[in-house]
């Protein structure tokens, strides 16, 4: 499954604490690295393409149900 | 005296005659003050109840017409002005007042009750912060119950937009009049049959009686009970209702709720330009500790083409602090290169790139400890060699000591 930002922003952050803390053998800080990298440019991605949606909750012989709702104005 | 004298009514005439002497004008348009009892919302619409003080009563009907602009509910003990008709109910012989109008007595009956349910509700515990829930620090889907009318639902969604666009989900929610208080609570409780991660519960100024649905107890239990957590945006920065208590975080106004719903776009940006950042300058030491023990070694590689690189690669990072004053206006576009510029650059000085151009790492199996010197491996120890497009995996099948330096 895909991560959420949140993860990604989570695991990106530890990432960079524990490269800077050094102490790491060759392919554990190759491997962080790669990987940070990726999730720098999978965040940037999922901020820049984020869109709002917006649906409306409506009740209907006892059921709710999401429909698209149209913004005015 | 004898009977003859007055002669005999029926009851009913004896009932007409009364109604006749009461409800000549001399009791119309009273103003009455005091204590509601024995209140019922008819099915009917009408509401009967008792208005009494220390040492009366007095029977009052309001009929649906005059009660459909009630400001708030009638409730049993609400101290009250009544204003009204005196009028007979044949039928059962009672005098009765027909109620006009009802109004809070003085200065503070509402907030009277605002007080003794803000009481109650705090010593149950209700406001405790052990009872907040904590909001999610990216909410994937917001739930908005507001009004359909009105400029709420349109400042948090233009304020979300702006801020950092997510999915919303907005309920239609009667917040205020008579259903109001019903309405919210159908609102929260069909709120949390989805997989919203945060509610926005949010209405417009008024007055106190406009804003009351958020001052009762029903309406604060449902926010208590919410499994998810809510911002409670009621009223303008001054108006502090029930539910602002209540609920996991009170923004002042609908739009400083959206603020503190999600984060800012833009700071995100700059967060993560800002780790990226260090991911590079951790891994430009990386490279220049590695650096500086290749160009200790005199042949075998050619650590020119490296220091090229780094060179190359330092200039870079002077470039972009450079950029970095340049106008608010173009930030958004400027963060966007420089970290598509980051991603480039750092695959041409990661370790991966210094592979492509022809080195490799060798690595002793199991363990995937480096090899850096002969005396990491002994004869027929597997090695894994790494390349740019894959491992070799290798025996060792002699070693020799040779003097670099």
């Amino acid at each position: 499954m895909e991560m959420s930002f949140e993860e990604s922003l989570t695991e990106l952050e530890g990432i960079v604490d524990k490269l800077e803390k050094g102490q790491l053998s060759l392919d554990e800080s190759l491997m962080l690295f790669e990987k940070g990298i990726k999730l720098v440019r999978g965040c940037d991605t999922k901020l820049k393409s984020a869109q709002q949606k917006v649906e409306q909750l409506i009740e209907e012989n006892g059921h709710i149900k999401e429909e698209p709702f149209e913004v005015k104005g | 005296m004898g009977f003859e004298s007055k002669g005999i009514y029926t009851v009913h005439e004896f009932t007409l005659a009364v109604k006749n002497v009461l409800t000549r004008g001399h009791f119309n348009d009273m103003w009455i003050r005091g204590e509601i009892s024995n209140f019922t919302n008819h099915g009917s619409g009408h509401r009967y109840f008792t208005l009494k003080d220390k040492n009366s009563q007095l029977h009052c009907v309001m009929f649906k017409w005059y009660g459909k602009n009630l400001k708030f509910e009638l409730e049993h003990g609400m101290k009250v002005i009544v204003f009204g008709d005196l009028d007979v109910y044949e039928q059962k012989g009672v005098y009765q007042l027909k109620v006009r109008d009802v109004r809070p007595d003085g200065i503070g009956e509402l907030y009277k009750a605002y007080e003794q349910l803000k009481n109650k509700l705090a010593m149950e515990g209700l406001f405790s912060p052990d009872h907040k829930k904590a909001l999610p620090r990216f909410p994937k889907k917001i739930g908005v119950a507001t009004s359909p009318t009105g400029a709420v639902l349109h400042d948090i969604l233009t304020v979300l937009g702006r801020r950092y666009p997510v999915n919303i989900l907005f309920i239609p929610t009667v917040v205020q009049g008579d259903n109001a208080g019903q309405s919210i609570v159908r609102s929260i409780d069909a709120l949390n049959k989805t997989d919203v991660d945060l509610i926005i519960l949010g209405r417009g100024g008024g007055s106190i009686e406009d804003l009351w649905a958020f001052n009762e107890e029903t309406v604060a239990r449902a926010i208590f009970n919410s499994r998810i957590p809510i911002i409670s945006a009621v009223g303008h920065e001054t108006d502090f209702t029930i539910s602002d208590f209540v609920a996991d975080i009170r923004a002042p106004t609908p739009s400083a709720a959206a603020e503190i719903a999600v984060p800012d776009r833009l700071e995100l940006i700059n967060h993560i330009t800002r780790l990226g950042h260090r991911l590079i300058e951790n891994q430009r030491r990386f490279v220049s500790e590695s650096m500086s023990y290749l160009s200790d070694l005199e042949d075998g590689v050619a650590p020119h083409l490296f220091i090229e690189r780094l060179t190359q690669y330092i200039q870079f990072i002077d470039e972009l602090t450079r950029r970095q004053t340049m106008s608010i206006g173009r930030l958004m576009e400027v963060k966007q290169a420089l970290l598509n510029a980051h991603a480039g650059k750092l695959d041409a000085v990661s370790p991966l790139g210094i592979l492509s151009r022809g080195y490799s790492i060798t690595l002793k199996t199991p363990g995937k400890t480096p090899v850096q010197s002969i005396g990491d491996v002994e004869k027929s120890d597997e090695v894994s060699i790494i390349v740019s497009d894959g491992k070799i995996r290798c025996n060792v099948y002699g070693k020799e000591e040779c003097k670099w330096k």
